[in-house]
Protein backbone atom coordinates (compact mmCIF):
# COMPACT_ATOMS: atom_id res chain seq x y z
CA UNK A 1 0.00 0.00 0.00
CA UNK A 2 2.68 2.43 1.10
CA UNK A 3 4.57 1.84 -2.14
CA UNK A 4 1.73 2.56 -4.57
CA UNK A 5 2.25 6.31 -4.73
CA UNK A 6 6.09 6.21 -4.93
CA UNK A 7 5.75 3.56 -7.66
CA UNK A 8 3.39 5.77 -9.66
CA UNK A 9 5.73 8.73 -9.23
CA UNK A 10 8.71 6.79 -10.52
CA UNK A 11 6.69 5.55 -13.49
CA UNK A 12 5.60 9.08 -14.39
CA UNK A 13 9.20 10.25 -13.93
CA UNK A 14 10.39 7.50 -16.27
CA UNK A 15 7.74 8.29 -18.88
CA UNK A 16 8.49 12.01 -18.88
CA UNK A 17 12.25 11.64 -19.25
CA UNK A 18 12.12 8.72 -21.74
CA UNK A 19 9.71 10.59 -24.03
CA UNK A 20 12.06 13.54 -24.13
CA UNK A 21 9.45 15.89 -22.69
CA UNK A 22 11.93 16.76 -19.94
CA UNK A 23 15.59 17.30 -20.82
CA UNK A 24 18.34 15.60 -18.77
CA UNK A 25 19.83 18.97 -17.75
CA UNK A 26 16.44 19.86 -16.27
CA UNK A 27 15.64 16.56 -14.63
CA UNK A 28 17.72 13.40 -14.97
CA UNK A 29 16.01 10.10 -15.79
CA UNK A 30 15.59 7.35 -13.17
CA UNK A 31 18.23 5.25 -14.95
CA UNK A 32 20.72 8.12 -14.90
CA UNK A 33 20.09 8.73 -11.21
CA UNK A 34 20.49 5.04 -10.46
CA UNK A 35 23.73 4.93 -12.48
CA UNK A 36 25.05 7.99 -10.67
CA UNK A 37 24.12 6.38 -7.38
CA UNK A 38 26.09 3.27 -8.37
CA UNK A 39 29.07 5.33 -9.38
CA UNK A 40 29.09 7.39 -6.20
CA UNK A 41 28.76 4.22 -4.16
CA UNK A 42 31.57 2.50 -6.02
CA UNK A 43 33.94 5.44 -5.72
CA UNK A 44 33.19 5.68 -2.01
CA UNK A 45 32.06 9.29 -2.34
CA UNK A 46 28.52 8.33 -1.42
CA UNK A 47 29.52 6.85 1.91
CA UNK A 48 31.84 9.70 2.80
CA UNK A 49 29.12 12.28 2.13
CA UNK A 50 26.29 10.30 3.68
CA UNK A 51 28.44 9.48 6.72
CA UNK A 52 29.40 13.14 7.18
CA UNK A 53 25.75 14.21 7.12
CA UNK A 54 24.58 11.49 9.48
CA UNK A 55 27.38 12.34 11.88
CA UNK A 56 26.43 16.03 11.92
CA UNK A 57 22.77 15.26 12.50
CA UNK A 58 23.66 12.80 15.25
CA UNK A 59 25.90 15.25 17.11
CA UNK A 60 23.58 18.21 16.62
CA UNK A 61 20.54 16.23 17.70
CA UNK A 62 22.32 14.76 20.72
CA UNK A 63 23.45 18.19 21.87
CA UNK A 64 19.94 19.56 21.39
CA UNK A 65 18.43 16.63 23.29
CA UNK A 66 20.68 17.06 26.31
CA UNK A 67 20.14 20.83 26.49
CA UNK A 68 16.41 20.67 25.81
CA UNK A 69 15.77 17.95 28.38
CA UNK A 70 17.71 19.91 31.00
CA UNK A 71 16.07 23.26 30.30
CA UNK A 72 12.65 21.80 29.54
CA UNK A 73 12.61 19.89 32.83
CA UNK A 74 13.73 23.00 34.70
CA UNK A 75 11.16 25.29 33.09
CA UNK A 76 8.43 22.65 33.40
CA UNK A 77 8.96 22.08 37.10
CA UNK A 78 9.84 25.54 38.37
CA UNK A 79 7.64 28.60 37.97
CA UNK A 80 10.64 30.77 38.73
CA UNK A 81 12.74 29.14 36.03
CA UNK A 82 9.83 29.46 33.64
CA UNK A 83 9.56 33.22 34.23
CA UNK A 84 13.32 33.67 34.01
CA UNK A 85 14.13 31.54 31.00
CA UNK A 86 11.08 30.77 28.92
CA UNK A 87 10.28 34.24 27.47
CA UNK A 88 13.84 34.62 26.22
CA UNK A 89 13.88 31.18 24.68
CA UNK A 90 10.54 31.83 23.00
CA UNK A 91 11.96 35.01 21.50
CA UNK A 92 15.01 33.14 20.24
CA UNK A 93 12.70 30.51 18.82
CA UNK A 94 10.85 33.14 16.81
CA UNK A 95 14.03 33.97 14.87
CA UNK A 96 14.06 32.24 11.46
CA UNK A 97 16.77 29.61 11.35
CA UNK A 98 18.79 31.14 8.56
CA UNK A 99 19.08 34.42 10.43
CA UNK A 100 21.56 32.70 12.72
CA UNK A 101 23.87 31.76 9.92
CA UNK A 102 25.95 34.97 9.63
CA UNK A 103 26.46 35.12 13.37
CA UNK A 104 27.40 31.47 13.64
CA UNK A 105 29.84 31.86 10.75
CA UNK A 106 31.47 34.83 12.46
CA UNK A 107 31.71 33.08 15.79
CA UNK A 108 32.51 29.57 14.83
CA UNK A 109 33.90 29.80 11.32
CA UNK A 110 32.80 27.37 8.66
CA UNK A 111 33.92 24.20 10.40
CA UNK A 112 32.01 21.31 11.88
CA UNK A 113 31.17 23.17 15.10
CA UNK A 114 29.22 25.78 13.17
CA UNK A 115 27.20 23.16 11.32
CA UNK A 116 26.47 21.13 14.42
CA UNK A 117 25.46 24.29 16.29
CA UNK A 118 22.99 25.27 13.60
CA UNK A 119 21.49 21.76 13.59
CA UNK A 120 21.29 21.80 17.39
CA UNK A 121 19.42 25.12 17.32
CA UNK A 122 16.89 23.62 14.94
CA UNK A 123 16.38 20.42 16.92
CA UNK A 124 16.35 22.08 20.34
CA UNK A 125 13.03 23.95 20.27
CA UNK A 126 10.54 21.19 19.47
CA UNK A 127 12.05 19.03 22.22
CA UNK A 128 12.20 21.84 24.75
CA UNK A 129 8.66 23.08 24.09
CA UNK A 130 7.09 19.58 24.19
CA UNK A 131 8.83 18.57 27.38
CA UNK A 132 8.07 21.81 29.24
CA UNK A 133 4.41 21.72 28.28
CA UNK A 134 4.27 17.96 28.89
CA UNK A 135 5.46 18.47 32.44
CA UNK A 136 3.17 21.44 32.94
CA UNK A 137 0.18 19.35 31.89
CA UNK A 138 0.84 16.36 34.14
CA UNK A 139 -2.40 15.36 35.86
CA UNK A 140 -2.60 17.26 39.16
CA UNK A 141 -4.30 14.25 40.69
CA UNK A 142 -1.16 12.16 40.24
CA UNK A 143 0.91 14.92 41.81
CA UNK A 144 -1.46 14.88 44.81
CA UNK A 145 -0.89 11.14 45.20
CA UNK A 146 2.86 11.71 45.27
CA UNK A 147 2.51 14.60 47.74
CA UNK A 148 0.42 12.50 50.11
CA UNK A 149 3.21 9.91 49.98
CA UNK A 150 5.72 12.63 50.80
CA UNK A 151 7.38 12.59 47.37
CA UNK A 152 8.46 16.17 46.63
CA UNK A 153 11.12 18.24 44.92
CA UNK A 154 13.65 16.42 42.73
CA UNK A 155 12.13 13.02 43.60
CA UNK A 156 8.76 14.26 42.37
CA UNK A 157 10.32 15.44 39.12
CA UNK A 158 12.21 12.21 38.58
CA UNK A 159 9.57 9.71 39.66
CA UNK A 160 6.38 11.41 38.48
CA UNK A 161 6.82 14.43 36.22
CA UNK A 162 9.41 13.09 33.81
CA UNK A 163 7.82 9.66 33.27
CA UNK A 164 4.41 11.28 32.90
CA UNK A 165 5.81 13.72 30.33
CA UNK A 166 7.77 11.06 28.44
CA UNK A 167 5.20 10.65 25.65
CA UNK A 168 5.34 14.40 24.98
CA UNK A 169 9.13 14.37 25.15
CA UNK A 170 9.33 11.62 22.56
CA UNK A 171 6.97 13.42 20.20
CA UNK A 172 9.16 16.51 20.58
CA UNK A 173 12.26 14.44 19.91
CA UNK A 174 10.75 13.01 16.75
CA UNK A 175 9.93 16.48 15.43
CA UNK A 176 13.34 17.68 16.60
CA UNK A 177 15.07 15.00 14.58
CA UNK A 178 13.15 16.00 11.46
CA UNK A 179 14.19 19.59 12.12
CA UNK A 180 17.79 18.46 12.46
CA UNK A 181 17.71 17.15 8.88
CA UNK A 182 16.20 20.41 7.65
CA UNK A 183 18.88 22.47 9.34
CA UNK A 184 21.56 20.13 8.04
CA UNK A 185 20.75 21.21 4.50
CA UNK A 186 21.00 24.85 5.48
CA UNK A 187 24.33 24.16 7.18
CA UNK A 188 25.78 22.16 4.32
CA UNK A 189 24.63 24.46 1.56
CA UNK A 190 26.69 27.25 3.10
CA UNK A 191 30.17 25.92 2.94
CA UNK A 192 31.12 22.32 3.02
CA UNK A 193 33.47 19.91 1.38
CA UNK A 194 31.43 16.82 2.13
CA UNK A 195 27.92 15.85 3.05
CA UNK A 196 24.63 15.42 1.20
CA UNK A 197 24.27 19.19 1.01
CA UNK A 198 27.68 19.32 -0.62
CA UNK A 199 26.46 16.87 -3.28
CA UNK A 200 23.57 19.24 -3.93
CA UNK A 201 25.80 22.28 -4.44
CA UNK A 202 28.32 20.34 -6.45
CA UNK A 203 25.58 18.96 -8.67
CA UNK A 204 24.26 22.46 -9.20
CA UNK A 205 27.69 23.89 -10.05
CA UNK A 206 28.47 21.24 -12.62
CA UNK A 207 24.84 21.10 -13.83
CA UNK A 208 24.37 17.44 -12.95
CA UNK A 209 20.72 16.89 -12.08
CA UNK A 210 21.41 13.18 -11.51
CA UNK A 211 23.79 14.01 -8.64
CA UNK A 212 21.32 16.50 -7.20
CA UNK A 213 18.54 13.92 -7.34
CA UNK A 214 20.69 11.27 -5.65
CA UNK A 215 21.20 13.69 -2.77
CA UNK A 216 17.51 14.64 -2.66
CA UNK A 217 16.45 11.00 -2.57
CA UNK A 218 18.97 10.23 0.15
CA UNK A 219 17.57 13.11 2.20
CA UNK A 220 14.09 11.65 1.81
CA UNK A 221 15.34 8.21 2.80
CA UNK A 222 17.29 9.40 5.85
CA UNK A 223 14.42 11.59 7.06
CA UNK A 224 11.92 8.79 6.66
CA UNK A 225 14.16 6.23 8.36
CA UNK A 226 14.87 8.41 11.36
CA UNK A 227 11.17 9.20 11.73
CA UNK A 228 10.25 5.52 11.63
CA UNK A 229 13.00 4.74 14.12
CA UNK A 230 11.72 7.37 16.53
CA UNK A 231 8.18 6.02 16.26
CA UNK A 232 9.47 2.55 17.11
CA UNK A 233 11.18 3.92 20.20
CA UNK A 234 8.01 5.77 21.16
CA UNK A 235 5.90 2.66 20.85
CA UNK A 236 8.29 0.69 22.99
CA UNK A 237 8.85 3.27 25.75
CA UNK A 238 5.32 4.54 26.17
CA UNK A 239 3.34 1.37 25.65
CA UNK A 240 1.52 2.29 28.85
CA UNK A 241 -0.43 5.18 27.33
CA UNK A 242 -4.09 4.41 27.06
CA UNK A 243 -4.62 6.03 23.67
CA UNK A 244 -4.82 4.90 20.10
CA UNK A 245 -1.42 3.66 18.92
CA UNK A 246 0.57 6.16 16.87
CA UNK A 247 0.42 5.15 13.23
CA UNK B 1 -0.60 24.54 60.92
CA UNK B 2 -0.49 20.80 60.60
CA UNK B 3 1.49 18.83 63.10
CA UNK B 4 2.26 15.30 62.12
CA UNK B 5 3.52 13.59 65.22
CA UNK B 6 5.26 10.30 64.98
CA UNK B 7 3.19 7.42 66.34
CA UNK B 8 6.24 5.69 67.77
CA UNK B 9 7.13 8.80 69.70
CA UNK B 10 3.89 9.03 71.64
CA UNK B 11 3.64 7.68 75.15
CA UNK B 12 2.40 4.13 75.22
CA UNK B 13 2.50 3.84 71.42
CA UNK B 14 -0.49 2.95 69.30
CA UNK B 15 -3.78 2.43 71.06
CA UNK B 16 -2.83 4.51 74.06
CA UNK B 17 -5.64 6.82 75.03
CA UNK B 18 -3.19 9.69 75.48
CA UNK B 19 -3.43 11.16 72.00
CA UNK B 20 -6.26 10.93 69.47
CA UNK B 21 -5.55 9.94 65.88
CA UNK B 22 -6.70 13.34 64.66
CA UNK B 23 -7.36 16.51 66.58
CA UNK B 24 -8.63 19.49 64.66
CA UNK B 25 -9.02 22.78 66.49
CA UNK B 26 -10.41 25.99 65.10
CA UNK B 27 -10.01 24.98 61.45
CA UNK B 28 -10.86 27.81 59.08
CA UNK B 29 -10.67 27.24 55.36
CA UNK B 30 -12.44 28.73 52.40
CA UNK B 31 -12.10 29.15 48.68
CA UNK B 32 -12.45 32.48 46.93
CA UNK B 33 -13.88 34.22 49.98
CA UNK B 34 -16.48 31.48 50.40
CA UNK B 35 -16.01 29.86 53.82
CA UNK B 36 -16.07 26.05 53.90
CA UNK B 37 -14.97 25.62 57.49
CA UNK B 38 -15.16 28.28 60.17
CA UNK B 39 -13.61 27.55 63.54
CA UNK B 40 -14.26 23.85 63.06
CA UNK B 41 -13.31 21.29 65.72
CA UNK B 42 -13.11 17.53 65.41
CA UNK B 43 -11.42 14.82 67.43
CA UNK B 44 -11.10 11.29 66.11
CA UNK B 45 -9.96 8.78 68.74
CA UNK B 46 -7.61 6.01 67.71
CA UNK B 47 -9.19 2.97 66.18
CA UNK B 48 -12.39 4.80 65.35
CA UNK B 49 -13.90 4.44 61.90
CA UNK B 50 -15.58 7.74 61.29
CA UNK B 51 -17.99 8.05 58.38
CA UNK B 52 -18.74 11.55 57.19
CA UNK B 53 -21.94 11.92 55.20
CA UNK B 54 -23.09 14.88 53.19
CA UNK B 55 -24.16 16.14 49.81
CA UNK B 56 -21.61 16.77 47.08
CA UNK B 57 -19.60 19.92 47.52
CA UNK B 58 -20.34 20.35 51.21
CA UNK B 59 -16.69 20.25 52.26
CA UNK B 60 -16.15 16.57 53.05
CA UNK B 61 -13.26 16.15 50.65
CA UNK B 62 -11.75 19.47 51.68
CA UNK B 63 -11.56 18.21 55.24
CA UNK B 64 -9.67 15.10 54.15
CA UNK B 65 -7.33 17.18 51.99
CA UNK B 66 -6.62 19.44 54.96
CA UNK B 67 -5.89 16.46 57.20
CA UNK B 68 -3.57 14.98 54.55
CA UNK B 69 -1.75 18.28 54.17
CA UNK B 70 -2.85 18.79 50.55
CA UNK B 71 -4.65 22.00 51.51
CA UNK B 72 -3.29 24.54 53.94
CA UNK B 73 -5.80 25.77 56.52
CA UNK B 74 -6.22 29.53 56.84
CA UNK B 75 -6.39 29.19 60.61
CA UNK B 76 -6.48 26.47 63.21
CA UNK B 77 -4.40 23.40 63.88
CA UNK B 78 -4.64 19.84 62.69
CA UNK B 79 -2.67 17.32 64.71
CA UNK B 80 -2.32 13.89 63.15
CA UNK B 81 -0.64 11.04 64.99
CA UNK B 82 1.40 8.82 62.72
CA UNK B 83 1.37 7.80 59.09
CA UNK B 84 -1.49 8.96 56.88
CA UNK B 85 -2.79 7.02 53.90
CA UNK B 86 -5.18 8.48 51.32
CA UNK B 87 -7.47 6.56 49.00
CA UNK B 88 -8.95 8.91 46.42
CA UNK B 89 -12.26 8.69 44.66
CA UNK B 90 -10.68 7.65 41.35
CA UNK B 91 -7.89 5.07 41.31
CA UNK B 92 -5.11 7.52 40.40
CA UNK B 93 -2.55 4.87 39.59
CA UNK B 94 0.64 5.92 37.82
CA UNK B 95 -0.19 4.73 34.30
CA UNK B 96 3.42 3.88 33.39
CA UNK B 97 3.90 1.52 36.34
CA UNK B 98 2.55 -2.00 36.76
CA UNK B 99 0.29 -2.78 39.70
CA UNK B 100 3.26 -4.08 41.65
CA UNK B 101 5.42 -1.04 40.83
CA UNK B 102 2.58 1.27 41.80
CA UNK B 103 2.52 -0.33 45.22
CA UNK B 104 6.30 -0.22 45.32
CA UNK B 105 6.12 3.54 44.66
CA UNK B 106 4.83 4.00 48.20
CA UNK B 107 7.37 1.68 49.83
CA UNK B 108 10.24 3.56 51.44
CA UNK B 109 12.40 0.82 52.88
CA UNK B 110 13.11 -2.89 52.77
CA UNK B 111 10.45 -3.63 55.38
CA UNK B 112 7.73 -1.92 53.37
CA UNK B 113 8.98 -3.47 50.15
CA UNK B 114 8.83 -6.91 51.68
CA UNK B 115 5.17 -6.27 52.38
CA UNK B 116 4.19 -5.72 48.73
CA UNK B 117 3.29 -9.36 48.06
CA UNK B 118 1.25 -9.49 51.22
CA UNK B 119 -0.87 -6.41 50.50
CA UNK B 120 -1.43 -7.48 46.90
CA UNK B 121 -2.75 -10.80 48.18
CA UNK B 122 -4.88 -8.96 50.71
CA UNK B 123 -6.67 -6.97 48.00
CA UNK B 124 -6.80 -9.99 45.69
CA UNK B 125 -4.45 -8.72 42.99
CA UNK B 126 -1.64 -11.26 43.14
CA UNK B 127 -2.43 -12.55 39.67
CA UNK B 128 -2.68 -9.05 38.21
CA UNK B 129 0.53 -7.70 39.72
CA UNK B 130 2.35 -7.32 36.39
CA UNK B 131 -0.56 -5.62 34.62
CA UNK B 132 -0.54 -1.98 33.59
CA UNK B 133 -3.31 0.30 34.91
CA UNK B 134 -4.90 0.54 31.45
CA UNK B 135 -5.50 -3.20 31.58
CA UNK B 136 -7.41 -3.06 34.89
CA UNK B 137 -11.12 -2.73 35.53
CA UNK B 138 -12.24 0.11 37.80
CA UNK B 139 -12.61 -2.21 40.76
CA UNK B 140 -9.18 -3.75 40.27
CA UNK B 141 -7.59 -0.34 39.92
CA UNK B 142 -9.18 0.83 43.16
CA UNK B 143 -7.93 -2.33 44.88
CA UNK B 144 -4.46 -1.52 43.63
CA UNK B 145 -4.58 1.96 45.16
CA UNK B 146 -5.77 0.41 48.39
CA UNK B 147 -2.74 -1.88 48.33
CA UNK B 148 -0.50 1.10 47.65
CA UNK B 149 -1.95 2.83 50.72
CA UNK B 150 -1.69 -0.24 52.94
CA UNK B 151 1.93 -1.02 52.15
CA UNK B 152 2.99 1.70 54.58
CA UNK B 153 0.74 0.33 57.32
CA UNK B 154 -0.81 3.77 57.89
CA UNK B 155 -2.11 4.71 61.32
CA UNK B 156 -4.83 6.76 59.70
CA UNK B 157 -6.56 5.91 56.42
CA UNK B 158 -8.49 8.66 54.66
CA UNK B 159 -11.05 7.31 52.22
CA UNK B 160 -12.54 9.90 49.86
CA UNK B 161 -15.61 8.22 48.35
CA UNK B 162 -13.45 5.24 47.42
CA UNK B 163 -16.33 3.30 45.90
CA UNK B 164 -18.10 6.10 44.05
CA UNK B 165 -16.52 5.41 40.67
CA UNK B 166 -17.55 1.74 40.61
CA UNK B 167 -20.64 0.03 39.27
CA UNK B 168 -23.16 -1.30 41.81
CA UNK B 169 -21.89 -4.88 41.94
CA UNK B 170 -18.21 -4.00 42.21
CA UNK B 171 -19.11 -1.46 44.83
CA UNK B 172 -20.72 -4.09 47.08
CA UNK B 173 -17.81 -6.42 46.53
CA UNK B 174 -15.15 -3.86 47.31
CA UNK B 175 -17.16 -2.52 50.24
CA UNK B 176 -17.03 -5.93 51.90
CA UNK B 177 -13.31 -6.23 51.17
CA UNK B 178 -12.69 -2.74 52.49
CA UNK B 179 -14.58 -3.45 55.72
CA UNK B 180 -12.52 -6.56 56.38
CA UNK B 181 -9.23 -4.92 55.51
CA UNK B 182 -9.84 -1.85 57.66
CA UNK B 183 -11.11 -3.95 60.54
CA UNK B 184 -8.11 -6.26 60.33
CA UNK B 185 -5.65 -3.39 60.51
CA UNK B 186 -5.75 -1.41 63.71
CA UNK B 187 -5.77 1.84 61.75
CA UNK B 188 -8.10 4.71 62.35
CA UNK B 189 -10.22 5.47 59.30
CA UNK B 190 -12.14 8.48 58.08
CA UNK B 191 -14.55 7.69 55.28
CA UNK B 192 -16.23 10.38 53.25
CA UNK B 193 -19.32 9.27 51.36
CA UNK B 194 -22.81 10.26 50.30
CA UNK B 195 -24.05 6.70 50.57
CA UNK B 196 -25.78 5.99 53.87
CA UNK B 197 -25.52 2.22 53.58
CA UNK B 198 -21.83 2.45 52.90
CA UNK B 199 -21.41 4.65 55.96
CA UNK B 200 -23.35 2.26 58.20
CA UNK B 201 -21.44 -0.71 56.85
CA UNK B 202 -17.97 0.75 57.24
CA UNK B 203 -18.29 3.26 60.06
CA UNK B 204 -18.41 3.09 63.82
CA UNK B 205 -19.36 6.76 64.20
CA UNK B 206 -21.28 9.03 61.87
CA UNK B 207 -21.10 12.71 61.16
CA UNK B 208 -23.45 14.52 58.82
CA UNK B 209 -22.11 17.62 57.11
CA UNK B 210 -24.39 20.36 55.97
CA UNK B 211 -23.30 23.37 54.02
CA UNK B 212 -24.38 26.50 55.84
CA UNK B 213 -23.84 30.22 55.36
CA UNK B 214 -20.78 30.55 57.58
CA UNK B 215 -19.28 27.15 56.79
CA UNK B 216 -19.94 23.47 57.37
CA UNK B 217 -22.33 22.52 60.12
CA UNK B 218 -21.64 19.05 61.47
CA UNK B 219 -24.15 16.99 63.40
CA UNK B 220 -24.00 13.57 64.94
CA UNK B 221 -27.58 12.38 64.62
CA UNK B 222 -27.08 8.82 65.83
CA UNK B 223 -24.62 6.73 67.75
CA UNK B 224 -23.29 3.51 66.29
CA UNK B 225 -25.27 1.40 68.71
CA UNK B 226 -28.41 3.53 68.43
CA UNK B 227 -30.45 0.44 67.73
CA UNK B 228 -31.32 -1.63 64.70
CA UNK B 229 -29.55 -0.67 61.44
CA UNK B 230 -32.94 0.43 60.09
CA UNK B 231 -33.31 2.99 62.85
CA UNK B 232 -29.79 4.21 62.24
CA UNK B 233 -30.46 4.48 58.52
CA UNK B 234 -33.63 6.50 59.07
CA UNK B 235 -31.93 8.91 61.42
CA UNK B 236 -29.01 9.48 59.10
CA UNK B 237 -31.29 9.99 56.12
CA UNK B 238 -33.41 12.41 58.11
CA UNK B 239 -30.29 14.35 59.08
CA UNK B 240 -29.35 14.51 55.40
CA UNK B 241 -32.78 15.95 54.66
CA UNK B 242 -33.98 12.90 52.75
CA UNK B 243 -37.54 11.83 53.31
CA UNK B 244 -37.23 8.05 53.36
CA UNK B 245 -39.93 5.45 53.17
Amino acid sequence: MTLILPGLLVMTWFALTASGAVKPYQFASPQAVWAEFGQLAASGALWVNLGASIERVAFGFAAALVLAVGLGALVGTSRLAERLIDPTLQAVRAVPSLAWVPLILLWLGIGETAKITLIAIGAFFPIYVSLASGIRNVDRKLIDVARVLGVRGPALALRVLVPAALPQLLIGARIGLTQAWLFLVAAELLASTKGLGFLLTEGQQISRTDEILVAVLLFALCGKLSETGMRRIERRLVAWTDTLPAS
Amino acid sequence: MIAHTDAAGTAGGRGAPAEPAVRITGLTKGFGGQPVFTDFDLTVPRGERLAILGASGCGKSTLLRCIAGLEAPQAGTIAVAGEVGFVFQEPRLFPWLTVEKNVDFAARDAVERSRIGEVLALVGLTAARTKLPKELSGGMAQRATLARTLVRKPDLILLDEPLAALDALRRLELRAALREIVAASDATAILVTHDVDEAIDLGTRYLVFERAEGGVRASEPAAHNAGAPETLRKRLLAALGVKSA
